[in-house]
């Protein structure tokens, strides 16, 4: 099969490349993009761990290939540091409240709450954890994954006061 | 777990992806969300030469609410079902049943023509829009014609739609004030499909009863739902079971899926009821 010609925004930067249509756009980004961020788990769309930010949808990056995004506006986890490339409120928060033991989700798992943070800026705990769903731990229990993701909300609503 | 090969396709109205599956026949197939159909094809379980993307056709997409009917492009994902305030207070039964459909990464892509126009006996749309009595829009080279959800589904992954057809639209029409509605679903985990479900709409001498999971397609129960017209709720649920073929799989034996097929059923029933004017 003849590659195509793919063009897409990854994290504020124009990037360029070419693939088979059939590429996963996780596979596009980790091996040709070099992006590592976003994880391969279970490689079945159940876990997650490869969730990006695709024009202001959270989607599993197994599951999409590369061709059904050309063009798109991509952001991975590392794009969620603050301009000077310290740690974002969520990637703080998550380090600051434990929300991760091994690591291999968080990545996904501060991808999708970037998302359901902008939709809903106030989530109760019962929003959270279903707005997570889609995301498998399998070392915390969940239980700081939530906390840091409501601390986070407090913050970026704080943060977003004081700026008015 | 990597697909094989393929050219890619993304026509901009539907006359376009209509000469391509007409070209290419067989070997070609349409793709809207790709959550169904991306899995199958990372296991070698599906195939093709021509993969037809309809993301750039803006004639699928949108909702529109009437009066009367409201109506879905085929393009509409689960996650707008879910967010259009406007749907949600003509047919408040899709926002419930779309919930429950799988994570929010994949509802977000997941698109509601996909869901009915797959033939798999898991997808939940299928017998929701059996309960709501919808009507599928196809269009295809001889060109278009309207096929009622109920009688859309003829075994698993067959359906009433030809080759060359596409799934453009889903009308279907709004319940009377006063129909109140439910939709219950049981399921192992979030993101599983059902071991049963159950889609009810009562209320104004009228009712009608679906279930999802329980035989090869969708099971719309005429006898069911003149039963619970009738205030008679053993009656539907006993009507019901008598037309469900469930088989045993890695959800549970046959007798476990009827028992859960008739506790789903009478909590889908005891809410509709509840709501009811």
């Amino acid at each position: 099969m003849s590659k195509m010609h793919v063009k897409l925004t990854v994290n504020g930067k124009e990037v360029e490349g070419l693939a088979e249509p059939r590429t996963l756009l996780i596979h596009f980004l980790r091996e040709d993009l070099k992006i590592t961020g976003p994880h391969i788990g279970c490689e079945t769309s159940h876990c997650g761990a490869c969730t990006v930010d695709i024009d202001g949808k959270s989607v599993k990056s197994c599951t999409t290939f590369v061709a059904q995004v050309n063009g798109a506006d991509i952001t991975t986890v590392e794009g969620l540091t603050n301009d000077d490339g310290s740690l974002g409120v969520l990637q703080e928060m998550f380090r600051e409240h434990h929300g991760l033991q091994c690591g291999f989700c968080t990545p996904g798992m501060i991808t999708r709450a970037h998302r359901l943070l902008q939709e809903n800026p106030n989530p109760t705990e019962e929003e959270i954890r279903f707005g997570m769903a889609g995301n498998l731990c399998r070392c915390t229990g969940y239980q700081n994954i939530v906390k840091a993701i409501s601390a986070s909300a407090d913050m970026l609503n704080a943060q977003k006061e004081a700026a008015e | 777990m990597i697909p094989a090969g393929f050219e890619y396709h993304r026509p901009g109205d539907i006359a376009s992806a209509i000469g391509i599956l007409q070209e290419h026949g067989d070997e070609a197939r349409v793709i809207a969300g790709g959550h169904s159909l991306i899995p199958m094809m990372k296991l070698r379980m599906a195939e093709m030469g021509h993969l037809v993307d309809l993301q750039a056709i803006d004639e699928l997409k949108g909702i529109q609410i009437g009066s009367d009917t409201v109506t879905l492009g085929a393009m509409v994902t689960q996650h707008e079902l879910i967010t259009h305030d406007g749907l949600a207070a003509a047919i408040p039964l899709i926002r419930e049943a779309a919930l429950q459909i799988a994570d929010p990464q994949v509802r977000y892509m997941g698109t509601v023509g996909g869901n009915v126009a797959n033939g798999d006996p898991g997808n939940d749309m299928p017998g929701l829009m059996q309960c709501l009595n919808a009507t599928f829009e196809l269009s295809g080279p001889d060109g278009n014609r309207s096929v009622a959800a109920r009688e859309f589904y003829e075994a698993a992954y067959f359906t009433a739609r030809e080759d060359e057809e596409i799934l453009t639209r889903i009308s279907i029409p709004v319940p009377g004030a006063g129909v109140g509605q439910a939709y219950e679903k049981q399921k192992r985990k979030i993101g599983d499909y059902a071991t049963a479900a159950a889609a009810v709409m009562v209320g104004n001498g009228t009712a009608s009863v679906a279930m999802t999971n329980l035989a090869d397609t969708p099971i719309w129960s005429e006898g069911a739902s003149a039963a619970l017209a009738d205030g008679d709720v053993n009656g539907c649920v006993a009507a019901m079971l008598d037309a469900i073929e469930p088989v045993a799989d890695n959800r549970g034996p046959v007798e476990f899926k009827k028992h859960v097929a008739a506790v789903m059923l009478r909590r889908a029933i005891d809410r509709a009821q509840s709501r009811a004017g």
